[in-house]
């Protein structure tokens, strides 16, 4: 069903509107970079201390900006209407939701993958953990995304839904979070990382799998 | 007769109200009778008189998993049969839950500062415990975030479907993340490795104690939940806001 043309029609418009103007786009690297930029301020500048952590303040700093433009994925659909739409479309909503998921991911954890090693240089990272730090932040944001949207879905209709979201998301983003920075930590001491990635690997499928089921119930039950 | 006929709100509150007295005294009997045992047993050989934190500790830790446990069963009946009155056990259920978790960390604590020499390790058991206790927070907001009790209900019941595959999975990550100095359990059956029949009683009986006090304010609390959403309908049948 990759190939719906309403799912890809779907994929382009939130892409689109995200990347004109007010869409956010950018607005989580900023993020990250700022978060990146304080660490030092707060710990010292030594090298070697840095360096020690900084695979656990590249993935919670990508994981913070992750989280700074869920609530956009479904809040402004619902409010002009289109999310009703979508609920009727002739495609079922699961799919919408994956689909959106998608697309913030492509426009939120995609471009942090990318900047993550450039940031890694700020912090010191060794540079044999930077292939590391790529292949788990490649591997672990698209199910930051989804469970984004899964608490994005819940507190669509909450009028003030955002620091709830916070709380209900960031529990669920605990075993992605410890074995994304693990695999860093592993591959910066130069360990074997297969174990963390490939337990990364099966969260972020588990993830995707299920998830877009509970968020369309919970966007049906917020519709109705 | 079916189980279900429970589930109707008159019956409940029937036979509840008749249970409760019943389950309270059994509470209030076991948990002080426990404790108090508990607290006359002779200080072990290694840890001293700090093992008697045990006696609050272990039942408290053992209700804040069967408390969240009892909550997936109660959505789960909510979401399939859409019985109201296993939504608002579900909900009352939440907080005391919470407070079992809380009670777990703190004794925790106050016996990790004379064993292990410190209030707090990120082991793997006292970290998925604060993992669990930020699941009962997230639940507890829901519920008091979502105006429409039934979209509440519905909605809750969907985070409490995620949220315990997601704490079972932080629950063996963290094994993964640290070892811990946590030991592990010492009431196994079949294990040879019991703890002393000194000790081993009177936790059985607090054991059975804080079950009983779960439940009876588990009652008393979905009681309570029942006649607010009573109150909220006769409000509506009356037009008043």
């Amino acid at each position: 069903m990759p190939g719906h043309p309403a799912m890809i029609a779907l994929l382009l418009r939130d892409l689109k509107l995200a990347t004109r103007a007010g869409g956010g786009f950018g607005l989580g690297l900023a993020f990250f970079l700022i978060v990146c930029t304080l660490v030092p301020f707060g710990v010292g500048p030594q090298a070697e201390m840095l360096s020690r952590i900084a695979p656990g303040i590249l993935w919670v700093g990508a994981l913070l900006a992750c989280l700074l433009s869920l609530d956009r994925i479904f809040a402004l659909d619902f409010e002009d209407g289109s999310l009703d739409l979508l609920a009727t479309a002739p495609m079922p909503l699961e799919g919408a939701v994956a689909v959106k998921a998608a697309a913030h991911w492509i426009t939120t954890g995609l471009p942090l993958v990318l900047a993550a090693p450039l940031f890694g240089m700020l912090l010191h990272l060794p540079a044999r953990a930077v292939p590391y730090l790529l292949i788990s932040l490649l591997i672990g944001t698209p199910a930051l995304s989804m469970l984004g949207a899964f608490g994005a879905a819940i507190t669509v209709g909450l009028r003030r839904g955002g620091l709830l979201l916070s709380l209900l998301v960031l529990p669920l983003y605990v075993p992605t979070l410890l074995f994304g920075a693990e695999a860093v930590r592993r591959g910066a001491a130069g360990m074997d990382a297969t174990t963390p990635l490939v337990f990364q690997a099966a969260i972020t499928l588990l993830t995707c799998a299920l998830i877009p089921f509970a968020a369309a119930a919970a966007i049906r039950i917020n519709l109705r | 007769m079916s189980i279900w006929e429970y589930a109707n709100p008159v019956k409940f509150m029937r036979i509840s109200g008749a249970a409760l007295p019943w389950v309270v005294a059994g509470a209030a009997i076991c948990t002080l009778a426990g404790l108090i045992w508990g607290f006359l047993t002779p200080p072990d050989y290694k840890q001293g008189a700090s093992v008697k934190i045990m006696f609050l500790h272990v039942p408290a830790a053992m209700m804040a998993i069967n408390c969240w446990l009892m909550m997936l069963v109660a959505s789960l009946i909510w979401i399939i049969r859409r019985h109201h009155v296993s939504a608002l056990a579900a909900k009352a259920a939440a907080p005391i839950g919470a407070a079992m978790t809380l009670i777990a960390l703190v004794t925790g604590a106050a016996w990790g500062q004379p064993t292990w020499g410190t209030w707090w390790e990120w082991d793997p058991r006292l970290t998925s415990f604060l993992i669990l206790f930020l699941f009962y927070l997230g639940y507890i907001a829901l519920w008091e975030a979502v105006e429409n009790p039934d979209s509440a209900a519905d909605l809750t019941g969907v985070l409490c479907l995620v949220g315990s595959v997601f704490a079972i999975l932080s629950r063996y990550a963290v094994n993964f993340w640290n070892q811990g100095l946590h030991q592990g359990a010492s009431l196994s059956v079949a294990s040879g490795e019991r703890m002393s029949a000194v000790y081993r009683y009177p936790l059985y009986l607090c054991m059975v104690g804080l079950f009983l006090l779960f439940l009876s304010l588990l009652l008393i609390r979905t009681r309570t939940e029942i006649r607010i959403r009573r109150t909220a309908a006769l409000q509506a049948r009356e037009g008043r806001p």
